[in-house]
């Protein structure tokens, strides 16, 4: 029988890097932007996040003191979002403030931060003269994966829902948050105005630019958090080059999947989660092959659901109107 | 109450127009900003000086004839993928999913040539060809039908069907794996070299960067002569336009795209064939996404694409020289890349405006 218990879990924990990469790029493109740098910032949130505790954990060793939880986090959490979070104002300052193509910026962002992460990923131990053969950060893996006190005692219960480390919690919380702050606030209603009309929002008094800006940064933090969450917890704290794949493209996927809703984000990022690993649990038979067919799977229904919501033209499944255009006050 | 406006020191002002002249010094000093740049980086990370940096640079593109050669190649592969893309760009169909159209031509010549090596060269290479551009052909032409029956948004759908082809040429690459397990097929028809593109001169590059250049002047043609050529320029510029003056958009959209898309094929004909004679799922290497940056800072200019993708390729051989050298990551290339086109992208701004000192004191 199909063993749920041990399934479920690998979904999620799968999961959680899609769901930070599409809540951060929702939100982006609710302001308007459509970031393809994503898979780029990805990278540069990890790699920075590894970079921070590389150091951290190499004073350790020098003076031979043990892991500080609270730094051992902090640490390599405040170097990732500082990474992304330029990575961020790059995307911004070239496409809002100069007004560069989105698209073309997004790619640019993208083949930079990719390079940046396997580049300082293969590197880093040559270029700090260190004696190290492999960038393994075990301590620092310790410290994210602390699980819930409760979890080993309440079974397949606890297996299930309770077994994370805490960036899993976090990522489903700013997942929820954001979508309620989407739909709910005024600070959301602002940020979809100017996403589907720019020049209306300007003309009721939004700080356009602004909004752009805040949107694209924040977005860039949290998908940077899927990076650091795919190192420091998924990967064991090993560095390898272009291990984290594609997922920064599947969670660009994933936006369109959920149609622009991070709370459905939450659902949706397991089911990609749990279609990117389904072919370790279904049995191929005579042909391996099979599995890399099963690996297609969220990418041809990505396709379908694009196309459905474009013949349907249902007003609220649509993307933001001005996505992907920039907008100039004085070329309405 | 609060009477208090900020005035910034500077404001944007729109220039008219902008002589020759002043665009290639606002181009010239942005890639000399970024040089600059890519040399503070590398002298950082290795400890050479700047103008050793370069010097390295220059040797890893020049140093030996091969070095030459493997850059020309890389120049042609490049160049060919952002030509194929142009039509397309050119009437505005953001078109991001070069990658799979490459691809997917690779699989199609890979397989022809796999499978059918008892065939005579000709044949074969002909069929490998049809195959390419036929594969390449119907990767372009399915966004195309969307965008143009229900407006499916094509930047999304593009960047789809690149994993798509991705994981097709995964399949069969495991398929046809040689030794089994390896993850790899290997040199196809490594002893007879059957559908392999004839070396010429005793260059095994020259067929792939001849055919390139011809299709740069074909290309060059048909977009600044051809009816076809003037009919995409239209579509770009205004679709409303295109409808009054009588243009049939949706057959433009779907006809430009599908010849992209087999342009592409033919790139992948030309990898598979001219150089690589194998099927990995990373053989165009990130080109697809390249090629549209260098379509789009040429302007869709031919002839300025064949500088910005010599730049490309020279940096990215010199990357990986320097790279090398000091036995550092080879996604060193890729950083100098980003920053050479981050600069370049960048200065497109002041091309199209100009900053103005904001004068004290001016009544408005």
């Amino acid at each position: 029988m199909f063993d749920i218990v041990s399934f479920l879990p690998r979904a999620v924990v799968q999961s959680i890097p899609l769901l930070c990469g599409s809540t951060g790029e929702t939100i982006t493109e609710k302001s308007g932007n459509l970031n393809l740098g994503i898979p780029g910032i990805m990278y540069v949130g990890a790699i920075s996040g590894v970079i921070g505790s590389f150091f951290y954990e190499q004073s350790l060793k020098a003076s031979g003191k043990d892991i500080n939880t609270f730094l051992g986090i902090m640490i390599p959490l405040l170097c990732s979002m500082v990474g992304s979070l330029l990575m961020g104002l790059i995307y911004s300052f070239l496409t809002v403030s100069l007004r560069a193509n989105q698209n073309v910026t997004g790619l640019a962002l993208t083949t930079f931060g990719v390079g940046f992460g396997n580049f300082f990923g293969g590197s880093l131990i040559k270029l700090t003269g260190s004696d190290v053969p492999s960038i393994a950060l075990s301590k620092t893996h310790g410290c994210f994966v602390h699980k819930l006190p409760l979890a080993a005692k309440t079974g397949w219960f606890g297996e299930i829902f309770l077994n994370y480390g805490f960036l899993v919690y976090l990522s489903i919380i700013i997942a929820l948050v954001a979508a309620y702050i989407l739909k709910r606030t005024r600070l959301g209603l602002n940020l979809r105005a100017v996403g589907e009309d720019p020049a209306t929002a300007d003309a009721a008094g939004i700080n356009v630019n602004k909004y752009k800006y805040l949107a694209t940064c924040i977005g860039s933090m949290i998908a940077g958090l899927g990076g650091l969450f795919y190192i420091m917890d998924y990967a064991s704290g090993v560095w390898s080059n272009d291990g984290f794949g594609d997922r920064g493209w599947l969670a660009i996927a994933l936006v369109i999947f959920t149609i622009w809703r991070p709370n459905v984000g939450v659902l949706a990022s397991i089911l990609f989660g749990a279609l990117y690993i389904l072919y370790l649990f279904i049995p191929t038979g005579s042909n391996p092959a099979i599995k890399e067919f099963y690996k297609m799977i969220p990418y041809v229904i990505t396709i379908i659901v694009l196309v459905a919501v474009s013949m349907r033209k249902k007003r609220e499944n649509q993307p933001p109107a001005s996505l992907g255009n920039p907008y100039f006050r004085e070329e309405r | 109450m609060k009477n208090k406006t900020k005035t910034p020191v500077f404001h944007i002002v729109k220039r008219g127009e902008i002589s020759r002249l002043e665009n290639i010094l606002i181009h010239a000093a942005a890639l000399v900003l970024a040089l600059v740049v890519c040399a503070i980086l590398t002298t950082l990370l290795t400890g050479q000086n700047p103008l050793d940096v370069y010097a390295t640079m220059f040797e890893g593109n020049f140093g030996t004839p091969r070095k030459t050669w493997i850059m020309l190649h890389l120049l042609a592969i490049l160049l060919g993928i952002s030509l194929a893309l142009t039509p397309a760009f050119k009437m505005r169909f953001w078109n991001i999913g070069g990658e799979g159209q490459v691809l997917i031509g690779c699989m199609a010549a890979g397989a022809v040539m796999h499978n059918h090596p008892q065939l005579p060269n000709a044949v074969l290479l002909l069929l490998m060809l049809v195959a390419a551009i036929a594969a390449g052909a119907f990767w372009g032409f399915l966004p195309a039908f969307f965008k143009s029956k229900w407006n499916t948004n094509e930047t999304l759908f593009t960047l789809m069907m690149n994993y798509v082809a991705i994981q097709i040429t995964a399949y069969y690459t495991i398929r046809w794996e040689v030794p089994k397990g390896s993850g790899k097929i290997g040199i196809i028809n490594q002893n007879d070299m059957k559908g392999w593109l004839p070396s010429i001169a005793g260059q095994q590059y020259l067929p792939t960067i001849i055919i390139v250049a011809l299709m740069t002047i074909a290309l060059y043609f048909y977009l600044k002569y051809s009816k076809q050529g003037y009919e995409i320029a239209v579509v770009g510029e205004s679709e409303k336009t295109a409808r009054y003056v009588g243009i049939k958009v949706e057959n433009v959209i779907i006809r430009t795209m599908s010849l992209t898309g087999a342009l592409c094929g033919l790139m992948g004909f030309l990898l598979v064939a001219g150089s690589a004679h194998t099927i990995t799922t990373t053989l165009v290497g990130g080109r697809g996404f390249t090629g549209v940056m260098v379509a789009w800072m040429g302007k869709f200019n031919p002839l300025i694409m064949i500088l910005t993708s010599f730049l490309l390729a020279f940096m990215g051989n010199g990357a990986q020289e320097v790279a090398s050298r000091f036995q550092l990551n080879h996604s060193f290339s890729d950083i100098l890349t980003g920053i050479i086109i981050f600069f370049l992208i960048g200065c497109e701004f002041f091309v199209s405006y100009k900053l103005e000192h904001t004068k004290k004191g001016k009544e408005e």
